[in-house]
């Protein structure tokens, strides 16, 4: 880990030992693990002090259902000031996989939050316009959760 | 349509044997085809119709962005299901006499994709005359497909042109596709209604216009 991410990790931890539920260093990536209720003012942290102005991507993964927590969101943050990659990672279970909207942060969060919407069900509370983005809208399911078949459920006819 | 079919309809076959001959002869040597192109077959269509390969030799002279003014609609690419309905909608919108060759492994049966979000095969959707196969084929492959289409509209008779009607093509959306138009959740129909309205169809839909041949 260099300087400035060992910087940015220690400071979220001096603001609140709560935010770093768990920090990982491996293959020159950190990956820190974040309690949902907390993604918002952890995200605005690192933004405004430490300068991640760019939210390079946000993803889901589904872990499968037999895991608890089931899904996860990752958030990879990336300073242009400081030329700094960070992921944070929000852990969600299938009873109520739902976490706050970072839209009011990075505009770009917005069609990445609806592509986890659409693949995973992952509901993100306070989002502009929560609505599929690559499937059908009237699709049934959500496609890449783990227990979705691969073929779908329609796969010789049209009925 | 209209005019000759209902004319030719009452005439014994043998009347027509030298109008088909001349109508087909005028719709094999100027097939305009509408621009279809989903994937990446569209860049081996482009370069069929570019200076090496070249389709116009054929009659294709222009590729015509309004499917109202084309006769042949060529899938090249990859079908998704949410673009199923459109793909029909533009089919609809062409007029009679009207063919579709189906460029590509993936428009032929989904092709390397056998998942949730391609159609497997376009003629779930539209009657295909010519299956291109290949990913992609070769630009002399579509050439020979638009050859093979020319040699089977030379088959054809004035009199088997129908016009589509308007029930048929309703019932051709693609069930499950459609984008949810306005109306609350109370006013559209919940998922159990319509799994009991749709249409029971066949495996794929079979060209309109080869129902006097048999073979």
């Amino acid at each position: 880990m260099t300087e400035e991410l060992r910087k940015a990790v220690d400071a979220l931890r001096a603001e609140n030992a709560d935010w770093v539920a768990s920090e990982v260093d491996a293959l020159g990536e950190v990956t820190i693990t974040v309690p949902r209720e907390a993604i918002v003012e952890v995200c605005s942290f690192l933004k405004g002090s430490h300068g991640f102005d760019m939210l390079a991507d946000l993803c889901g993964a589904d872990l499968g259902p037999e895991e608890d927590p089931r899904f996860a969101v990752n958030y990879h943050l990336f300073s242009t000031v400081h030329y700094q990659r960070l992921r944070l990672k929000v852990l969600l279970t299938e009873d109520d996989p739902s976490v706050e909207t970072v839209t009011v942060l990075w505009k770009t969060a917005d069609w990445h939050e609806r592509e986890t919407y659409d693949m995973f069900g992952v509901n993100f509370v306070g989002h502009p316009d929560l609505r599929r983005i690559l499937l059908p809208s009237d699709f049934d399911g959500h496609a890449l959760r783990k227990d979705y078949p691969l073929r779908g459920y329609e796969p010789y006819s049209m009925n | 349509m209209g005019l000759e079919n209902t004319l030719f309809e009452s005439l014994p076959d043998v009347v027509t044997v030298k109008l088909d001959a001349v109508v087909n002869w005028a719709r094999k040597s100027s097939l305009w085809p509408a621009t279809f192109g989903l994937a990446c077959c569209a860049i081996e269509m482009m370069n069929t119709v570019s200076a090496r390969n070249d389709l116009s030799r054929f009659g294709a002279e222009t590729f015509r962005a309004s499917p109202r003014q084309a006769d042949v609609m060529i899938v090249s690419g990859r079908v998704s299901r949410k673009m199923a309905p459109v793909l029909r909608r533009i089919y609809d919108q062409m007029p009679e006499p009207k063919w579709v060759i189906s460029m590509g492994a993936c428009a032929t049966s989904g092709g390397v994709f056998d998942n949730y979000a391609i159609v497997q095969g376009v003629d779930k959707i539209v009657p295909v005359d010519v299956y291109v196969p290949g990913c992609p084929p070769r630009p002399e492959m579509l050439v020979h497909a638009i050859t093979m289409l020319q040699e089977k509209i030379m088959k054809e008779s004035v009199k088997d042109r129908r016009d589509a009607f308007e029930a048929e093509s309703r019932d051709a959306i693609v069930p499950g596709t459609l984008p949810v138009t306005e109306g609350t959740a109370l006013e559209r129909k919940t998922e159990v209604e319509v799994a009991q309205n749709t249409v029971s169809r066949p495996y794929s839909i079979p060209s309109r216009h080869e129902r006097r041949r048999s073979s």
